[in-house]
């Protein structure tokens, strides 16, 4: 257990420290939210209707950035053999750097999200289903998204390859928080969205940690 | 701290090890062994293996054929637990990250290898390690961080060190300490299998790759 907690410290003062790139995808991210309603048209009652949908399909491109850093670097400098070497198991290995991940960019992103709908003009009322639905489709992000990042290792551009296996990974959770958002803003019943995001998510990341460890162990093979 | 100890390696057994890398066959039928307190010299031209036969023994490659064995006191262990607990593998790669610094890295491999704080001590005295500590990764010359690298060998003692080229980055005084902690090693009885070009500074047995 110990060793896990070292690694979580280790993989935060990481996705902190400088060239870490936590921050990048909160600015990554504030730059979308202002790029789409350029592109949209600014009136405020449309933006209005589409600010739910537009923050969070935002949020799944700004999660995007930070996988290629979450194998990638310790696969070149040899720092994952030493990982894997470890003894606790690949798959809990994988599944504490996916954790740090979603704790270092997934959180601050969430925390952005209503900030971000709001100013695109959805009502504040929004803002705390905005960030539950932020932070649980994080998970889902961070975790499905490692399946991709770990079975890129060692392509030519696998950054890009990243983003082609990752994105279809992404659908869910952008079809059921957003969705979830959208049917409580116009008083519908907004549960079932709710519930199939959190499910997506949980079930991400109780699987696809084997997937990420297989991957791995394929990359140092 | 007690379960460490039945799990000692005293002995490395490798039968009729065959590798391959995508289609090529490196080698087959390769056997060898090492004793508590013996050291095996890997030699062999460039490719012919010797960095995969070590990332074999540790577990990271798959063998095509033949079978490694690792023994303890109580006759053959727990292949995956033998490896956790009583290796170490020090490959090309140093792994440390560049934007941190020296101390933060050995820190972290140390504790991850479950090197304790003494031990850990003893390893930055051991390679001279005191005016590196405060220096990002990036500052640090290759030797200096192989030196670094190596004092994970000393601040989380296991029996088995698979070393890959462990001197070429080393100047002569440290070439020095280095041997001083290999003969040290094997005099506690731990063992040592290294690819290497250069003779090891410790009495050891060669062993050559990939001759016919």
């Amino acid at each position: 257990m110990t060793a896990l907690a070292i690694l979580l410290r280790r993989e935060l003062a990481l996705a902190w420290g400088r060239g870490g790139g936590a921050l990048y995808a909160c600015a990554f991210y504030a730059g979308m939210a202002t790029l789409l309603p350029l592109a949209a048209g600014s009136e405020p009652q449309r933006l209005a209707v589409l600010a739910p949908g537009v923050a969070f399909a935002a949020l799944a491109l700004s999660s995007l950035l930070s996988l290629e850093r979450l194998f990638e670097r310790d696969f070149e400098d040899g720092a994952l053999d030493l990982l894997a070497l470890g003894s606790p198991p690949l798959e809990l290995v994988c599944a504490v750097k996916c954790l740090a991940q979603w704790v270092a960019s997934g959180l601050p992103l969430a925390l952005l999200a209503p900030l971000i709908a709001i100013a695109l003009g959805a009502s504040p009322v929004l803002a705390p289903l905005i960030v539950v639905t932020a932070l649980l489709g994080g998970i889902g992000f961070s975790f499905s998204g490692g399946i991709g990042a770990a079975l890129a290792l060692g392509a030519r551009r696998g950054g890009l390859l990243i983003a082609v296996i990752v994105l279809p990974l992404f659908a869910p959770p952008v079809i059921f928080g957003a969705g979830a958002v959208q049917a409580f803003a116009a008083g519908l019943p907004w549960t079932p969205g709710f519930v199939f995001l959190a499910a997506y998510s949980l079930a991400a990341a109780a699987l696809s940690p084997f997937a990420m460890a297989a991957g791995v162990r394929n990359a140092i093979s | 701290m007690g379960r460490e100890k039945n799990l000692l390696i005293t002995r490395l057994a490798i039968q009729d090890l065959g590798l391959s890398r995508g289609e090529r066959r490196l080698f087959s039928g390769l056997s060898l062994t090492a004793q508590a307190g013996e050291a095996v010299a890997l030699t062999g031209a460039n490719g012919a293996g010797k960095t995969s036969l070590l990332r074999a023994v540790a577990g990271l490659i798959r063998p095509a054929a033949g079978a490694i064995h690792f023994e303890g006191g109580a006759g053959v262990l727990d292949p995956d637990e033998a490896r956790a607990g009583g290796l170490h593998l020090l490959g090309h790669h140093d792994g440390l990250k560049t934007n941190r610094t020296a101390g933060e890295e050995l820190l972290f491999w140390a504790r991850w290898t479950g090197g304790s704080t003494e031990a850990i001590a003893r390893a930055i005295d051991a390679l001279t390690l005191t005016p590196l500590l405060d220096l990002d990764i990036r500052k640090l010359s290759a030797g200096q961080r192989r030196r670094l690298a190596l004092a994970r060998l000393v601040a989380a003692p296991r029996p088995l060190w698979l070393l890959d080229e462990p001197m070429a980055p080393l100047d002569a005084a440290n070439r020095e300490r280095f041997g001083a902690l290999m003969a040290d090693h094997l005099a506690g009885g731990g063992m040592i299998v290294a690819a290497v070009h250069d003779p090891l500074p410790v009495p050891a047995r060669t062993v050559e790759i990939g001759a016919a």
